[in-house]
């Protein structure tokens, strides 16, 4: 039991080390470039990259939020309607929204669907020797391949969560007016009210931060394919495990941080 | 401590272990300008993993790799990077950039480290993909290419920065005749015409006569024996008769007698 857990212990060492390791050298090779006057990396990557993040990801994303303001409103209508609150419906759920909801299943969709495709590719390109000929170019394969995926992917997930939060919200006005005989009006006017610029705040900083984690260890989990086919497989269930386990610990970690200093 | 005017690479002493196993035991080895040096050994000897130190993917345990008088196991990653686009590997499974077209695979080294711009990237990508006798599939993707083509279209992104030292690994495995043929001349004309040093890791005897002006052969992590084709060819070391002799046609002579370039 001692030694499984020393194990493990050590397991997760290495794994933080070797993905500051990424991190740094990347970071380094983006300097040494730029000391050499050309771009760090190609503007049609990151716009192709963008792409697949963005757009590519809005239809699942809004179908989700929708689905889950929906039922937030129902169950929170359903429990509030027992001390005569059905009114605070709006408020809760925009809230919940803004601050938790958003961010956290925008980073789940984007973690299973872009997190194990960054993976799943860069792994396919080790397997097949890509990622050494491009090194061996000295192109530098770290910041070529690493930078536009990550980038596209912090720059779109606050985009995303804005869109996630907007949805569910809707979802929720829907579901208030429908079962809950909340109007629209009414809800939008409580909206209005009680969602603060602090509440945007804190949903769109996490969301920031959730984007550079799954980006991070999509690439990182992709980069250290080992055995092939099998290996590209077992890499891309270890990212999505390994992002959404993360973006869930750190959102309680940010929650709390946010609760005790922004009060 | 430089080496000799006209050795392009030598390597010193060069060790280099994957956790336990020795791979290479101490390899001295030097190339000179315009050579076309043969490395011949046991598969999983260590023959593809020197071509990875050379070209700074590993970094040996111990020893120097000096390239154009430079020790490549210490320089910094920018003068790495440098002295890489002096170099050209091409290797086994050709390793192109699945995503990309032909004409994209080759003209990725320009667009990444050159100052060219469009028009005249295109113009050498058409150049080089005439000299591998590519042209019609510059929009192909490499999916869509045999074996062959796959590596001539390596041997075309490995040389579209007019580098000085060639690397290949199994330049010609699995390939039928006619793309063998068409691989040893592209290598012969590379040292003729363009001047270009190159070092070819290969099991195929016949190419390896055909091309080379140096063969070495690689046993034990080291370099028993190095020296001009025909030597090659007559050594009494026994590991290297057995391996030439394991090759049919070799008693008879029959394959071996290409005329060196």
């Amino acid at each position: 039991m001692i030694a499984k857990l020393g194990a493990l212990t050590i397991n997760l060492l290495q794994g933080i080390s070797s993905i500051v390791w990424m991190a740094r050298e990347t970071i380094s090779e983006i300097g040494e470039r730029i000391s050499q006057h050309r771009a760090p990396f190609r503007l049609k990557d990151f716009f192709y990259q963008c792409a697949r993040v963005g757009p590519g990801s809005v239809p699942m994303i809004i179908l989700l939020s929708v689905f889950v303001g929906l039922t937030l409103a129902l169950l929170t209508g359903y429990q509030l309607k027992i001390f005569g609150l059905v009114t605070l419906v709006p408020p809760i759920v925009s809230v919940a929204f803004t601050r938790e909801m958003g961010p956290l299943f925008t980073g789940i969709v984007l973690a299973s669907r872009i997190g194990a495709a960054y993976t799943a590719e860069l792994g396919a390109m080790i397997a097949g020797g890509e990622v050494d000929a491009i090194e061996a170019m000295g192109v530098g394969a770290l910041r070529y391949l690493v930078t536009p995926r990550v980038l596209a992917i912090f720059c779109l997930t606050p985009c995303l969560t804005v869109i996630s939060v907007v949805a569910g919200i809707l979802g929720a006005a829907f579901i208030s007016s429908l079962m809950l005989q909340i109007s629209y009006g009414y809800f939008y006017d409580q909206v209005m009210t009680y969602l603060l610029v602090k509440d945007m705040m804190a949903g769109i900083v996490k969301s920031f931060l959730f984007g550079a984690i799954i980006g991070i260890t999509a690439c990182y989990k992709g980069l250290s394919v080992r055995g092939g086919a099998v290996g590209v497989g077992t890499a891309t269930t270890s990212s999505v495990v390994t992002a959404i386990t993360t973006v869930i610990i750190c959102d309680s970690l940010c929650n709390i941080f946010i609760v005790i200093f922004f009060p | 401590m430089n080496p000799p005017a006209g050795n392009l690479v030598e390597m010193r002493g060069v060790h280099f272990s994957f956790g336990n196993k020795v791979i290479l035991d101490g390899v001295d080895i030097s190339i000179r300008e315009q050579d076309v040096l043969v490395i011949m050994g046991l598969s999983g000897g260590g023959k593809s993993t020197l071509l990875s130190i050379l070209l700074g993917l590993l970094k040996p345990s111990s020893g120097e790799v000096l390239f154009k008088q430079e020790d490549l196991t210490k320089l910094s990653r920018p003068k790495l990077n440098d002295a890489r686009t002096h170099m050209g590997m091409v290797y086994q499974n050709a390793a192109l950039i699945s995503s990309m077209t032909v004409r994209e695979n080759i003209g990725f080294p320009l667009e990444e480290l050159s100052d060219k711009n469009d028009q005249e990237i295109a113009l050498i990508v058409e150049q080089k993909l005439e000299e591998v006798g590519l042209k019609d599939t510059a929009d192909k993707l490499p999916s869509e290419l045999s074996g062959g083509m796959q590596k001539r279209v390596g041997l075309a992104r490995a040389l579209v920065l007019e580098p000085e030292l060639v690397l290949f690994d199994e330049p010609t495995a699995g390939l039928d005749p006619i793309s063998t043929e068409t691989i040893d001349d592209l290598i012969i004309k590379l040292r003729k015409k363009q001047e270009v040093t190159s070092i070819i890791v290969t099991h195929e005897m016949e190419s390896a006569f055909a091309v080379a002006t140096r063969m070495a052969f690689l046993y034990e992590g080291k370099i028993i024996l190095e020296a001009a084709p025909e030597q090659f060819r007559n050594s009494d070391i026994p590991i290297v008769r057995k391996f030439l002799s394991s090759f049919s046609g070799h008693e008879t002579g029959k394959g071996l007698t290409h005329a060196n370039p």
